[in-house]
C-alpha cells in the first residue's frame, strides 16, 4: 500500500504541474484573443514554449542523468534547419499548413535524434568537464556547418552547396542561404501547435522517469560503477538519453523556427546554449516545474526589462544573481514555506469542514 | 523462494555434502593483475562450491577487494581464467558478469542516495522485469503489470531484512546498518548464483554483527545461492564460513576450514608477525 501512496504521490506533483501549466495556456489564450495582452508579449509566446521545451530536454540530460551538456543549442540548430528544408520540400506536394508543420517538426526531431546518437557514441567515453567540452565543441561545429550551408530549390530539385552558392534557376528560390540562415519561411507555428509539442514532451519525460528505464538512468547518475554491478547497460541508457533529449531540442528547433520569417544560425549560437542551462539550473535540477517556469520568466524578463534600453543586460544579470541568493538563502526559504504551508492549511480546513458537513 | 527446497536444506544435516553433486559456482584459476610494475594479486587459485558460505581474509591491503574487482571485472584479470557456473568470463563488462549471476554489495557503500529504498531494489531487479522504454512512455497495459510486479517482489525482497516499512525512504537518508542490509536486498534482487560480500559487518556492533551471521546463512538456505564474504570480524568469519582462504601481498597463503586456518602458523605470522629468535 505505501508504494502505491508515493507513486501517487510524484503522480500528483506531475499533474499538478501538467494542470497548471494548461491553466496558464487557457489563461493567456483568453488575454491574447480579448487583445488584452501586447504585441510584445504575443510575440513571445512561441518562443517561450520552444524555450521550455529547450529547458525539459536538458533537464533530462543534466538533471536525470547527469551529464552536463554544453551543446543544446546545436540540436536545436539542426532541428530548427532541418525542420524547415522538410517543411519546405513539403509545400511543394501539400497545401495544408498544418500537416506542412507536422511533417516539420517530426523531421526535425528525428534529423536532431540521430544527431543527438552520432554525438552519443564518443561522448560515451567521456565524463564531467571533458563531456562539457566536446558538447560544446559540437554546438560550434553545427553552428559553423550552417554558416556555410546553402540548399536551394527550383524547377530542376535540389541544389546543395558548401561555401560557395549553387547556382539556381530564377524562378527557384534559396531554403537555406549560408550566413542569412533560413529564409522567406512561412509563419506556420501557432501558440497552441507550439503548446501541444511542449505538453507532448512533458508527458513524455514525466512517464520516462517513473519507469524502469527512468529508474536505470537514475540509478546511472547516482552511482555509475552500483549502476553497472546490478546490470544496467550504461552504453544503451547514455545514448537513449541523448537521442530523446536531442530529438526534443530538435521538435523545439523546428516551432522557434516557424515563428519567424528569417532564421540565422548565429541564432542557435553558444550563449543559446548556456542561456538554457541557465534554466535548468535556476529551476532546479531534476525538476521539470522549476524548469518550466525558470524558462517563462527569463524569456520575458528582457523583453520586459527593454526601458532600461542599454543597461538591460545588466539589470538581466542582476536580478538572476538576486534570485540565486534568494533561492539558496535559508530564511527566505522558511518564509516562502511558511506561506505555502498556511495556504495548504486553508485548503485542508475548508475541506475537511466540507467533508464534516457532507457526513453531518 | 520455493518452500520445497528451504525443507529440503534443513533437513540435511551436513552442509558441504550438498555441493558434492553439483558443479562448483565459481572456479578461478591462476587469476591474477599488474598495475605496471605492482603485482596486486597473482596466482589465484579459488574454487567455490554451489552452496557454500566461503570467507575471504587477510590484512589491510592484502588484495582482497582487488579480487571482487576482478570477478566482477571492474578490472580486466592480466592473467587466468574465471569459469562462472562453468562459463568463462573473458571479456564480459560489469554489467553482463552480473546478468551471468555475481552480484556484490560494496565497502564502502554504494546506493543510489536520491532514489527511495524501493526504487533501490527495483533498480536490480532490472534484468528480471523487463518493459521496454516505447510501453512505458505510452503507458501500455505491459507497463502497470510490470510495475505492479516489480512493486510486489521489492516488497518481498525488502521483508527478509524487515525493511519493507522503510521502502518509501530515501536511501541516503537510512542508517547506516539499514544501507548495508539495502545494498544486500538490491544485490539479491539481481538473482545472482553468487553473492559477493565485501565487509558486510563493517561498522555493526556485535548484537548486529550476530543478526547478520544468521540473515547471511537464512540467504543462502531461501535462494541456494552461494556467498563469499570479506570481513575483518573474526567471529562473523569462523562462525559462518565453511571454506576460508587467507590472503596476503596478493597471493593465497593458505586454505581450509575455519579450525585449519586458526591453527595454520603461517596464517599467524601474517597477522601478527613472526615471533622474535631467542
Amino acid at each position: 500500500m505505501k508504494g502505491k501512496k508515493t507513486l501517487s504521490k510524484t503522480s500528483k506533483n506531475n499533474f499538478i504541474t501538467m494542470g497548471g501549466l494548461l491553466l496558464v495556456y487557457v489563461i493567456v489564450l483568453i488575454l491574447k484573443e480579448g487583445g488584452i495582452t501586447t504585441n510584445l508579449i504575443n510575440g513571445q509566446l512561441v518562443p517561450i514554449c520552444a524555450y521550455m521545451i529547450m529547458a525539459i530536454s536538458l533537464n533530462l540530460t543534466v538533471g536525470i542523468l547527469g551529464e552536463l551538456s554544453l551543446g543544446h543549442a546545436g540540436f536545436m540548430s539542426v532541428g530548427a534547419f532541418g525542420g524547415v528544408l522538410v517543411g519546405t520540400l513539403m509545400q511543394e506536394v501539400s497545401d495544408s499548413k498544418i500537416l506542412c508543420l507536422l511533417v516539420a517538426v517530426i523531421a526535425g526531431g528525428v534529423l536532431a535524434a540521430l544527431a543527438g546518437f552520432l554525438i552519443g557514441i564518443p561522448v560515451l567515453r567521456l565524463r564531467g568537464d571533458y563531456l562539457a567540452i566536446v558538447t560544446l565543441a559540437f554546438g560550434q561545429i553545427i553552428k559553423s556547418i550552417v554558416n556555410i550551408l546553402y540548399v536551394g530549390l527550383d524547377a530542376d530539385g535540389l541544389h546543395v552547396g558548401f561555401i560557395e552558392k549553387p547556382e539556381i534557376l530564377e524562378e527557384g528560390k534559396m531554403i537555406i542561404n549560408g550566413a542569412m540562415g533560413a529564409t522567406g519561411i512561412r509563419k506556420l507555428s501557432t501558440f497552441t501547435f507550439a503548446f501541444i509539442v511542449l505538453m507532448l514532451c512533458l508527458i513524455v519525460i514525466y512517464n520516462l522517469i517513473q519507469s524502469r528505464t527512468g529508474r536505470a538512468i537514475m540509478a546511472l547518475r547516482d552511482n555509475r560503477i552500483a549502476a553497472e554491478s546490478v546490470g544496467i547497460n550504461v552504453t544503451k541508457y547514455k545514448l537513449l538519453v541523448f537521442a530523446i533529449s536531442a530529438a526534443m531540442a530538435g521538435m523545439a528547433g523546428t516551432v522557434f523556427a516557424y515563428n519567424y520569417s528569417t532564421v540565422a544560425p548565429t541564432k542557435f549560437d553558444f550563449n543559446t546554449s548556456i542561456l538554457v542551462l541557465v534554466f535548468v539550473v535556476l529551476g532546479g535540477l531534476g525538476s521539470m516545474r522549476g524548469s518550466l517556469i525558470a524558462a517563462a520568466l527569463l524569456t520575458l524578463l528582457p523583453e520586459l526589462l527593454r526601458e532600461f534600453s542599454d543597461y538591460r543586460m545588466l539589470v538581466y544579470a542582476i536580478v538572476l544573481i538576486l534570485v540565486m541568493l534568494g533561492t539558496n538563502n535559508p530564511k527566505i526559504r522558511d518564509f516562502f514555506a511558511k506561506i505555502v504551508g498556511k495556504i495548504k492549511s486553508v485548503f485542508v480546513r475548508k475541506k475537511t469542514a466540507k467533508e464534516e458537513n457532507a457526513n453531518g | 523462494m520455493d518452500k520445497g527446497k528451504i525443507h529440503e536444506v534443513i533437513s540435511e544435516s551436513i552442509i558441504p555434502a550438498r555441493d558434492k553433486d553439483k558443479r562448483p559456482v565459481l572456479e578461478c584459476s591462476h587469476l591474477g593483475i599488474t598495475f605496471g610494475g605492482l603485482v596486486a594479486v597473482d596466482d589465484f587459485n579459488l574454487t567455490v562450491g554451489a552452496t557454500e558460505i566461503a570467507g575471504l581474509i587477510g590484512p589491510n591491503g592484502a588484495g582482497k577487494t582487488t579480487v571482487f574487482n576482478l570477478l566482477t571485472k571492474v578490472y580486466q584479470p592480466t592473467h587466468g581464467t574465471i569459469l562462472l557456473d562453468g562459463q568463462d568470463t573473458r571479456g564480459m563488462s560489469t554489467m553482463q558478469v552480473n546478468k551471468a549471476g555475481i552480484a556484490r554489495t560494496f565497502q564502502n557503500i554504494r546506493l543510489f542516495d536520491k532514489l527511495t529504498v524501493e526504487e533501490n531494489v527495483k533498480i536490480g531487479l532490472h534484468n528480471q522485469i523487463k518493459c521496454s522504454t516505447v510501453s512505458s512512455i505510452l503507458r501500455l497495459p505491459s507497463y502497470w503489470k510490470t510495475e505492479k510486479e516489480a512493486h510486489e517482489k521489492a516488497l518481498e525482497l525488502l521483508s527478509i531484512f524487515d525493511m519493507q516499512d522503510m521502502a518509501d525512504y530515501k536511501a541516503g537518508s537510512l542508517p547506516y546498518g539499514a544501507q548495508r542490509r539495502l545494498e544486500i536486498v538490491r544485490a539479491l534482487a539481481t538473482n545472482p548464483k553468487l553473492l559477493l560480500l565485501d565487509e558486510p559487518a563493517a561498522g555493526m556492533n556485535p548484537s548486529e554483527t550476530a543478526e547478520l551471521m544468521e540473515n547471511i546463512r537464512k540467504i543462502r538456505d531461501t535462494f541456494q545461492i552461494a556467498i563469499l564474504l570479506i570481513e575483518h570480524d573474526m567471529n562473523l568469519v569462523m562462525g559462518i564460513c565453511e571454506g576460508i582462504a587467507v590472503l596476503n601481498f596478493g597471493r593465497i597463503i593458505a586454505k581450509g576450514s575455519p579450525e585449519e586456518i586458526q591453527a595454520n602458523p603461517t596464517v599467524i605470522e601474517a597477522y601478527l608477525g613472526k615471533k622474535k629468535e631467542d
